[in-house]
């Protein structure tokens, strides 16, 4: 519904931020795509050639390989389980009667606002420390040997930061799902004579279902990715390797382009699959 | 001057075209309402007339000059919108003023203007509060207001009232009607209700499905409609209308007569029926008539003194130089 | 849900609330407070509460060892530049799916949210050498651009989600009032949606100064902000409990003062308008 003059007028608007994302996105993809079927090495002679496949191949038969994609999936996986299952419970317990539910919510929420590279140091330090951290003191009072945090339970570790910082993520949106719930729903089937669990798993999860969808669907596309915590911590060592990780190192730490390029290439395929049923939920909620 | 001219306008959104060439002249001055039923195009109509839509194909013509491609701000056209578009983030000053600021117009000018529609619109004591702290028939009149101070060449209103409440309409009503009769600038106004473009208008425009049925003044619409489409859309309560033998002994196929031209009978008449429901507004009273074996319901207006009830027999009589007649393709017949 | 209910069951639910809100929070509280101690209460076991010397002395040293003031300036150069550079490029874009919309507005709009979700890691290298190219490495102004294209999806969505809100008729009114483009946006759209952009602005300064993937990558000493900053002290000044809290809690002070503000229009800014 609107005149030529406005649509051409909305062309020309819309244009500056088509172009600088067709750019940002079309620009890096191709060159990544050529340099993964090229030998380049940028301090070991260069741009060596053409070698097709070569570094598909390769980088699928490393050994580094497979752990990395262990790593990665333990973490997400890890990760999306602690979330949503605490996201859930405190979604509830928060939508509960109780005082200053303001700022309860305001505590719950605050990790979420702490720069990944400040929780992975205090976590790192002031907690899992072996000799001078809270959680050495705390197992040193049980009587208990002190944890090497960090080397012999890396992935674990890994886990517990990550997750602390999103479990306020899927709090929030969980809560706010919760919160759009019809009270009458619930009541009448209490009318019914359902008693709370199933009033939970009959009601309540079904709701919150679609949220639950959506959160499990951003958390993976960030937690695929994420990096500061690993940089930060083990650096990829103690098995907390994970693809992006390793990508990192192939490209920037061995300097192999060709490769990491590669690698990309598999990171960015994964990441549609996931972005692809991502966009059907958000474009559907377009249409309504 | 405010002579607006259609010349073979069409307008399609994508595959579907929602007005097929329609010509149609608004003379200066003119009172002018499109009536029909939702989605008849009726809106669409207006908002190519203010350049908020293109038209497909054909000329729109503003005092003799072609402005169908003239932007809306161009064309010298106020309009009045269905939700009043009102600024919520400016004071009733600054709403009525913003079509001037826009203009560039001198301070002392505009804080003139400004003035002299709050006054007339009884707005004086509210200039300076915002939209959200006004009543429905207070915005109502703002958004008259920011049109009249642009003093346009003509007046644009697309459903204004639709949004007040019935006794509030009643008043608006008059009051657009006072304002034409002062400003004697030419108005299009926009409704679904046929008692708003009775009261109202100089001329009525019948819309449907993008055709207009036909153009007149209230009376030669209601003495003279067309069509059975025109002869039921006119005039409340609705026409009755009787086919088969009945028509048939008036020369027609459809016979068309208005409740109010009916008188009962305990006694006697021409048609026999039982009454249903029986309204009683005071003045008048609105018997629906069943069991006529002419119709489903036949609807009779009658005095409101006039005492029936529920189940009683009741005779009807048609007054025979009001009846209209339509043939088969449901024309009226001269 | 809102029922009367006991107080005794709404005493418990303060209590087991308040228990597991103080848990969550405590990782950024002990920070806070071990901030303010010495580094031997710092690392004393038993660990010290509340008790303990109160002293100012760790932000001095990190201060001066550092140069915190710069880290500050940059993140808050690369944070609000690239959110006022978004938002620029973003209210007309906004503008014109939310009141043009054509056929090709969703596929525009999910198209854009999909560039989002590019892994960075896979186009590292490329970035890298464009950057070396132009001379933008360790430059504040190559990062404010490329943290302004990673943003940029969001920032269009939460405007064409609160933009959405307004309704057509307004626009149209002061088009019909004989306001141009320029002037339709900037007197009547924008004071309108006031609230919306405030929280897309705030909610994007949250996700640029939080960044840590290209600000560590495409930084060396001059452009770097905190998070680089503080990623400097992973060893061994990460030994210095004491000095690590003060350089974090300055480091995140200012967010989570900003975060507060913003949590409200956090769900609509973080899922696409999905949940709301």
């Amino acid at each position: 519904m609107a005149t030529q003059h406005s649509r051409s007028a909305a062309r020309l608007m819309m244009a500056p931020a088509v172009i600088l994302l067709l750019g940002w996105m079309l620009v890096p993809l191709t060159m990544t795509l050529l340099f993964s079927f090229k030998q380049y090495l940028p301090l070991r002679g260069g741009d060596l050639g053409w070698v097709g496949f070569d570094n598909y191949v390769r980088f699928v038969s490393s050994s580094a390989f497979w752990p990395s994609v262990v790593a990665t999936l333990t973490i997400v996986g890890g990760v999306l389980l602690i979330t949503i299952v605490l996201g859930v419970l405190l979604a509830l317990l928060l939508d509960q009667p109780m005082w200053g539910q303001g700022i309860v919510r305001i505590l719950v929420i605050a990790p979420f606002f702490v720069m990944p590279t400040v929780s992975a140091l205090v976590w790192k330090n002031m907690f899992m420390d072996p000799v001078n951290g809270l959680f050495a003191h705390l197992w040193k009072f049980f009587g208990a040997e002190p944890v090497q945090w960090l080397s012999q339970a890396s992935l674990e570790s890994i886990i517990l930061i990550v997750s602390w910082q999103w479990l306020p993520f899927a709090t929030l949106i969980l809560l706010t799902a919760v919160q759009s719930l019809d009270s009458e729903q619930l009541e009448a089937a209490e009318m019914d004579g359902a008693p709370k669990v199933k009033r939970f798993w009959f009601i309540i999860l079904p709701h919150l279902s679609r949220a639950i969808t959506v959160v499990v669907l951003i958390q993976t596309i960030f937690l695929l990715s994420i990096f500061a915590e690993i940089f930060v911590t083990t650096q990829g060592s103690f098995g907390s390797r994970t693809l992006t990780y390793l990508i990192y190192q192939r490209v920037l730490e061995s300097q192999n382009v060709g490769l990491g390029s590669a690698g990309g290439v598999y990171a960015i395929i994964l990441a549609n699959i996931v972005a692809i049923f991502l966009m059907r939920i958000v474009g559907k909620n377009l249409d309504n | 001057m405010g002579r607006i001219t259609l010349d073979k306008v069409t307008k399609s959104f994508g595959e579907t075209q929602v007005i097929p060439p329609l010509d149609l002249t608004i003379d200066d001055g003119e009172f002018t309402v499109f009536v029909g039923p939702s989605g008849c195009g009726k809106s669409t109509l207006l908002r190519l007339i203010a350049g908020l839509e293109d038209t497909t194909s054909g000329e729109i013509r503003i005092d003799g000059t072609d402005a169908t491609n003239v932007p809306p701000a161009k064309r010298g056209l106020a309009m009045v919108f269905q939700s009043y578009a009102l600024y919520p983030h400016m004071s009733v000053r600054k709403n009525i003023a913003f079509p001037l600021r826009m203009a560039k117009m001198d301070q002392a000018e505009i804080e003139r203007r400004v003035e002299g529609a709050a006054s007339v619109l009884n707005l004086s004591d509210y200039i300076e509060r915002k939209p959200g702290q006004l009543s429905g028939g207070q915005r109502q009149r703002v958004a008259i207001g920011r049109a009249i101070v642009r003093e346009p060449s003509a007046f644009l209103f697309d459903e204004p009232l639709s949004n007040l409440d019935a006794a509030l309409r009643v008043g608006m009503r008059l009051e657009i009607s006072e304002l034409h009769k002062r400003l004697e600038t030419t108005m299009i106004y926009v409704t679904h209700d046929q008692v708003e473009a009775m009261t109202m208008a100089d001329k009525i425009v019948v819309l449907r499905a993008g055709h207009i049925e036909q153009v007149g003044s209230p009376l030669e619409l209601y003495r003279a409609p067309r069509n059975l489409f025109v002869a039921g859309f006119i005039g409340s309560p609705k026409m009755n209308f009787v086919s088969g033998e009945e028509a048939g002994k008036h020369n027609a196929h459809t016979i068309g007569v208005r409740p109010e031209h009916i008188t009962v009978s305990e006694s006697e008449g021409r048609w026999r029926g039982v009454v249903g429901v029986a309204e009683h507004l005071g003045s008048d009273t609105f018997f629906h008539i069943h069991q006529t074996g002419l119709a489903e319901t036949i609807t009779v207006r009658a005095d409101g003194e006039v005492g029936f009830n529920h189940g009683d027999t009741i005779y009807l009589t048609p007054r025979d130089e009001v009846i209209h007649r339509f043939d088969q393709d449901g024309l009226r017949i001269a | 849900m809102a029922r009367s209910v006991t107080s005794r069951r709404k005493a418990l639910n303060t209590l087991v609330a308040w228990t597991i809100g103080l848990l969550i929070f405590f990782p950024i509280l002990w920070t806070i407070l071990t901030s303010f101690k010495t580094e031997a209460q710092a690392i004393s076991d038993p660990p010290v509460f509340l008790f303990f010397d109160w002293t100012l002395e760790n932000y001095a040293v990190v201060q001066e060892r550092s140069n915190y003031m710069r880290f500050l300036w940059n993140s808050v150069i690369i944070a609000g530049g690239s959110t006022i550079l978004g938002i620029i490029i973003a209210i007309p874009a906004a503008w014109s799916m939310a009141f043009v919309p054509s056929r090709r507005t969703k596929d525009i709009l999910l198209w854009m949210l999909s560039t989002k979700m590019l892994p960075a890691v896979g186009v590292l290298y490329p970035i890298y050498l464009i950057f070396i190219q132009f001379g933008l490495l360790d430059n504040r102004f190559g990062l404010v651009v490329v943290l302004m294209l990673i943003n940029l999806p969001i920032i269009v969505w939460m405007l064409y989600t609160y933009f959405k809100e307004i309704p057509g008729e307004i626009l149209e009114a002061a088009r019909m009032d004989g306001a141009s483009l320029k002037e339709e946006i900037l007197y009547v759209l924008t004071p309108m949606a006031i609230p919306g952009i405030a929280s897309t602005i705030l909610l994007n300064f949250i996700l640029a100064w939080n960044e840590a993937f290209w600000t560590l990558n495409l930084t060396a000493v001059n452009a770097a902000p905190l998070t680089a900053f503080i990623a400097s002290y992973s060893s061994p000044e990460g030994l210095f409990f004491a000095k690590l809290s003060a350089a974090s809690t300055m480091a995140i002070a200012p967010i989570l003062i900003l975060g507060w503000f913003s949590q409200k229009q956090l769900v609509r800014g973080l899922t696409f308008g999905a949940v709301k």
